[in-house]
C-alpha cells in the first residue's frame, strides 16, 4: 500500500508503485477532474501540485508521492468559494471544452505561488500546456486578473 | 464516487417530482414523434415553484458553447429570469432533439444556432403562452389584457401578478398553441448579450463530467491497440501471461485490434503494452508518400468533374495579358481533440446503454441496434461533455469498440485510446493539390480562374457513393467553387484520388485547403497585377456589401497598409462559409533564423444576428488557433501504410507563447444567424502566408509553413 494525502485526505492504495499518479488519482481514489491527454507530459492536462509543484502526473509514479501532499483541481476551491485562480478563470470566461483548464489552472496557481506578478515571459514559460479549443487569449488575460495585474 | 456530471444532473432529473413542465417523459415523447407541438415543451422546459427554469440544449456541447446559446434563445421568447435559469442536457435521442439541420441528432457544420434559431424560440414563446394562459385563467381576464417580464405575469389594470413558479402546474395542463408570435429583434433582452456560459463553474472547479469521467457501477476498463497498417488486421498475440497480471479479465480480439480488459485502466494498459502482438499488414503495406503524391500529381491529368463553370475560361487565358500559374499542397491532418477517444458501453441480453461523448448521438442508436441486434428502443444513449470534437466525433469506431468490449466482456466497458492511437488511428482531413492558372486584362482585373484540385473524397469513402463518382465532391472544393468573387470565366474542376488513408469532417472541412489555396493565389494574382491586396479584393466584392463590410473591418482593426519595421508583414484573407462570412490580418515579423511569430490576428465576422457575443468571440479565436496550428505544424504522413507520426512530441500544437493576440470584431445584424463555429478557420493560413510574404518575399504554396524552413 502506498500513502499519501490528496487534497489534505490521507489516501492509501494498492496500485503498482510504477502507476502513473494520475490514474490512481482518477481510477482508485476517483477524482475524475484531473484529465489525461497524451500520457508523455507534453501536454499538461494532468498537471497537480505535489508538495507545491506542478507535476505532469501521467508519467510520475505514485510510488514517488508516498507520504507527499497531492492537490487536484478539486482541492482548489474552498468549498463552494473559488480559489483567485478559478473565479478569474469564470470572469474571463475562459474556457470552451474545458477538458485542459483543469491543469491550465493547477500551473497558474502554482505560477502565482512563484511569480505573484508575473511578466508575460514568465507565463509563456510555465503555462506550456496545450489547448486544442484556442482559449489561450483569455488565459493570459485570466492569470494577469487573478494576478492583480488586469 | 463521483459520476459524469452532465450525466447524473440528466438523470437526477428525469427522477424529479412531477411540477412545472415535468411530465412523464417518455410516453409524451413518442407522442412528440407524430408532430403534437405541445410536446416540446415537456422535453425542453421544465419550471420549478422556486422559480427555477431548466432548459435542455439538444445538442453536443464540445466547448462552443451551445449549452448555454440554445437555452438562450428558448429564454428570450420564454421571457422568464434569466437568473434562474439551469442548463440539462437532452434526457434521451428522441426526434423532437433532432438537428433541423439534419433530421438526426447531431452537432456539426456550425449549424446548432443556425437550426435552431426559429425551433427553440418557438419552444420558448409557447411556453409563455401557456403560462399566460394559466394566469388568465386564474385571474378571469383575457389573455391579451396581460403582460410577462422576467418570470412574472402582470395583469396592470388590477395590479396583480403570478410568479412562472406559481403558474407552471396549471399551464402544464393546457395544450400549447401551435401559432405563436415571436419577438422581434429590436424587443431582445437576452439574445445579443454577452452572457457568461452556464456550463464554466464546473470546468474550472474540475466537475464536468466528460466521456473519458463516465463511471457505471460495475464497469472494467478497456485499452486498446489497432492495426498500425490501415486496413489490417491481428495477427497472433500471446495472452496466457497477460491474463496472470493483476486486474486483467480478458484479451479481445476485434480483428482490426487487440484490447486488454481489466478492473483499473492503467491495468489494462500496461498489460495491452507488455503484450507481443504480430500484425497482418494487409494490401496496404506499400503505400507511402512517395506513392500518394505520384498518383496525384498523376491526376492533374486526368479527367475531371466539373464543379463550377461561368464563362469561357480557356478563351479568357489565352487572351490574357498576363497569367500567373501556380501548384499548392496541403497535407493529411489529424483532429487530435484534447480528450483522447473513449466511449463506455453496457450491453446486456435486452439492452445497450451507452455514455458517449458524441456528435452524433443519434447515428449512435441505429449503429447499436445493428451491432447488438437489439430495436432501436432498447438503446439508450447517454451525452457527457465533449472534450473538444472538430469533426472526429462524428465517426463512430470508439462507440463500436465499446459496444464489442462490454459484450465480450459481460459487464460495462469504457475504452479509452491512447494518445498515439488517437493520432495513428484518425479519420483524416484529406491531403489535397491545386493548379491555378488566373489571367489578368491589360489593366490588372483579374479576368479568368483556372483552378483543378487532385484530393481524396470524403463522399466517395461512403459505402453507398456511386463509382465511379458522378459529381465532385462538395467537400473536395468547397472555399474554392463557391467563392463568391467577381470573375467573369472561371472553372473549378476535381479529379478524386482516393487511398488507405481514411478521411473525414475536420473543422470547415474542405473550406480549410480551399481557403489556402485561393486566399494565397489571390495574393499571388494582385502581386503580379501591382495592387495592393486589400484594394484588389475590394475590387472584386464591390458588388457585396457584406463580403466588402467585414474586409473593410479587418484592414481597419489590422491597421492595415501602416508602416511595419523590416522583416515584419501583414496578410489578409477573406473567405465564406456555413454561410458567414471572415476577413482576418495577421502580423508577423521572421527574424535572421527564420523564426516565425504570428503577433496579431485581427478578425471581422459577419454570422447574421448574433446570439451570444462572448461565445462568438471565443469561437472565432478558437477557430484562428486551430487553424494556425495546421499552418505552421500540422502535418500527417505515410510510410509502410501507417501513420508516422505519434504524439504531441511529433504532431505539436500551437502553445501559449506560440499564441497571437486575437481581435473579433463582430458585425451587427439582424439576418437569421448563421455559422460560428468553422467560419474563423479557413482564413488564417492564407493570411499568415500572405504576411510572411510580405515579410519576407518569400511565397509559401505548400503547407505547413515549418516545411518552408521556419521555426515557430
Amino acid at each position: 500500500m502506498i500513502s499519501f494525502s490528496v487534497n489534505k485526505k490521507r489516501v492509501s492504495v494498492d496500485d503498482a508503485p510504477d502507476t502513473p499518479l494520475l490514474w490512481v488519482i482518477r481510477d482508485t481514489v476517483g477524482l475524475t477532474g484531473t484529465k489525461f491527454g497524451c500520457g508523455i507530459a507534453q501536454c499538461g492536462a494532468c498537471t497537480v501540485l505535489v508538495d507545491g509543484s506542478p507535476t505532469r502526473s501521467c508519467s510520475f509514479p505514485v510510488g514517488a508521492v508516498a507520504g507527499k501532499s497531492v492537490t487536484t483541481i478539486e482541492g482548489l476551491a474552498n468549498g463552494e468559494t473559488l480559489s483567485a485562480v478559478q473565479q478569474a478563470w469564470l470572469e474571463t470566461q475562459v474556457p470552451q471544452c474545458g477538458y485542459c483548464q483543469s491543469g491550465m489552472i493547477v500551473a497558474t496557481t502554482a505560477l502565482l505561488k512563484e511569480h505573484p506578478k508575473p511578466t508575460d515571459a514568465q507565463i509563456d514559460a510555465a503555462l506550456t500546456n496545450i489547448c486544442r479549443c484556442g482559449t489561450y487569449d483569455r488565459i493570459r488575460v485570466a492569470v494577469k486578473k487573478a494576478a492583480g495585474l488586469a | 464516487m463521483k459520476r459524469a456530471n452532465f450525466v447524473a444532473t440528466t438523470a437526477a432529473a428525469s427522477g424529479v417530482f412531477a411540477l412545472g413542465f415535468e411530465l412523464p417523459l417518455k410516453p409524451r415523447l413518442a407522442e412528440a414523434a407524430e408532430g403534437a407541438p405541445a410536446i416540446r415543451l415537456q422535453g425542453f422546459v421544465r419550471i420549478a415553484p422556486d422559480e427555477t427554469v431548466t432548459i435542455v440544449s439538444p445538442q453536443a456541447e464540445m466547448g462552443q458553447g451551445v449549452a448555454t446559446s440554445i437555452p438562450m434563445l428558448v429564454a428570450e421568447e420564454l421571457d422568464c429570469d434569466w437568473a434562474r435559469v439551469r442548463i440539462e442536457s437532452f434526457p434521451t435521442v428522441d426526434k423532437i432533439y433532432n438537428n433541423p439541420a439534419f433530421g438526426t441528432m447531431g452537432t456539426g457544420g456550425s449549424s446548432s444556432v443556425r437550426g435552431w434559431y426559429l425551433p427553440a424560440r418557438k419552444v420558448g414563446g409557447q411556453a409563455r403562452a401557456m403560462l399566460v394562459a394559466a394566469a388568465a385563467a386564474k385571474f378571469g381576464v383575457p389573455a391579451t389584457d396581460l403582460r410577462t417580464q422576467n418570470g412574472v405575469v402582470y395583469h396592470d389594470a388590477s395590479s396583480r401578478k403570478a410568479t412562472y413558479g406559481e403558474l407552471a402546474s396549471a399551464a402544464a395542463a393546457l395544450t400549447a398553441p401551435t401559432d405563436v408570435t415571436l419577438k422581434t429583434a429590436d424587443k431582445f433582452t437576452i439574445i445579443g448579450k454577452p452572457l457568461r456560459r452556464l456550463d464554466l463553474r464546473d470546468k474550472v472547479t474540475g466537475r464536468a463530467g466528460f466521456g473519458i469521467d463516465v463511471v457505471v457501477p460495475g464497469m472494467l476498463f478497456a485499452a486498446i491497440k489497432q492495426s498500425p497498417v490501415f486496413g489490417g488486421g491481428v495477427g497472433r498475440y500471446e495472452e496466457s501471461s497477460i491474463l496472470k497480471r493483476p486486474g486483467v479479465k480478458k484479451v479481445v480480439n476485434l480483428k482490426s485490434g487487440v484490447a486488454v480488459v481489466a478492473d483499473r485502466y492503467w491495468r489494462a494498459k500496461s498489460a495491452l503494452d507488455a503484450m507481443a502482438i504480430t500484425w497482418q499488414d494487409g494490401a496496404n503495406a506499400a503505400l507511402d508518400e512517395t506513392a500518394i503524391a505520384t498518383a496525384i500529381a498523376a491526376g492533374f491529368s486526368e479527367t475531371a468533374l466539373v464543379a463550377k463553370k461561368v464563362g469561357d475560361p480557356d478563351a479568357a487565358l489565352a487572351s490574357a495579358a498576363k497569367v500567373v500559374t501556380a501548384e499548392y499542397h496541403v497535407p493529411y491532418l489529424a483532429h487530435a481533440p484534447m480528450e483522447p477517444m473513449n466511449c463506455t458501453a453496457s450491453v446486456t441480453a435486452d439492452r445497450c446503454e451507452i455514455w458517449a461523448p458524441t456528435q452524433a448521438p443519434g447515428p449512435v442508436v441505429g449503429v447499436a441496434a445493428r451491432l447488438t441486434n437489439l430495436a432501436p428502443d432498447k438503446v439508450t444513449v447517454n451525452m457527457t461533455y465533449l472534450g473538444g470534437g472538430f469533426g472526429r466525433r462524428f465517426a463512430m469506431d470508439f462507440v463500436q469498440q465499446a459496444i464489442l468490449l462490454s459484450q465480450a466482456a459481460g459487464a460495462p466497458v469504457k475504452v479509452i485510446w491512447s494518445r498515439e492511437e488517437d493520432v495513428q488511428h484518425d479519420v483524416y482531413r484529406p491531403r489535397s493539390s491545386t493548379r491555378i492558372k488566373a489571367g489578368l486584362d491589360a489593366s490588372g482585373k483579374l479576368v479568368a480562374w483556372q483552378q483543378r484540385i487532385v484530393s481524396p473524397s470524403i463522399a466517395n469513402a461512403s459505402p453507398n457513393a456511386p463509382n465511379p463518382p458522378t459529381k465532385a465532391d462538395s467537400t473536395s472544393v468547397e472555399g474554392s467553387a463557391d467563392k463568391r468573387y467577381t470573375i467573369p470565366n472561371f472553372i473549378v474542376d476535381y479529379v478524386p484520388k482516393d487511398f488507405a488513408v481514411p478521411v473525414f469532417y475536420w473543422r470547415s472541412v474542405g473550406n480549410s485547403q480551399n481557403g489556402f489555396f485561393f486566399e494565397s493565389m489571390l495574393d499571388e494574382v494582385a502581386h503580379a497585377a501591382g495592387k495592393d491586396p486589400y484594394a484588389f479584393r475590394k475590387e472584386l466584392v464591390a458588388d457585396k456589401p457584406r463580403l466588402l463590410n467585414v474586409l473593410e473591418i479587418a484592414a481597419k482593426n489590422g491597421n492595415w497598409g501602416k508602416p511595419l519595421p523590416k522583416g515584419s508583414g501583414r496578410g489578409i484573407a477573406l473567405h465564406e462559409s456555413f454561410g458567414s462570412m471572415v476577413a482576418e490580418v495577421a502580423e508577423v515579423s521572421v527574424d535572421a533564423k527564420n523564426h516565425l511569430r504570428v503577433h496579431r490576428v485581427s478578425c471581422a465576422i459577419d454570422c447574421g444576428q448574433v446570439v451570444n457575443p462572448n461565445t462568438v468571440e471565443a469561437q472565432v479565436q478558437s477557430a484562428v488557433i486551430y487553424g494556425l496550428t495546421a499552418a505552421l505544424f500540422g502535418r500527417i504522413t505515410i510510410n509502410k501504410g501507417r501513420v508516422v507520426q505519434t504524439n504531441f512530441t511529433d504532431y505539436p500544437m500551437v502553445r501559449l507563447a506560440q499564441a497571437p493576440h486575437i481581435n473579433v470584431e463582430i458585425v451587427k445584424s439582424a439576418i437569421a444567424p448563421t455559422g460560428v463555429g468553422e467560419p474563423g478557420t479557413p482564413p488564417i493560413a492564407p493570411a499568415v502566408a500572405n504576411a510572411i510574404f510580405a515579410a519576407t518575399g518569400k511565397r509559401i504554396r505548400t503547407l505547413p509553413f515549418v516545411r518552408a524552413g521556419f521555426t515557430a
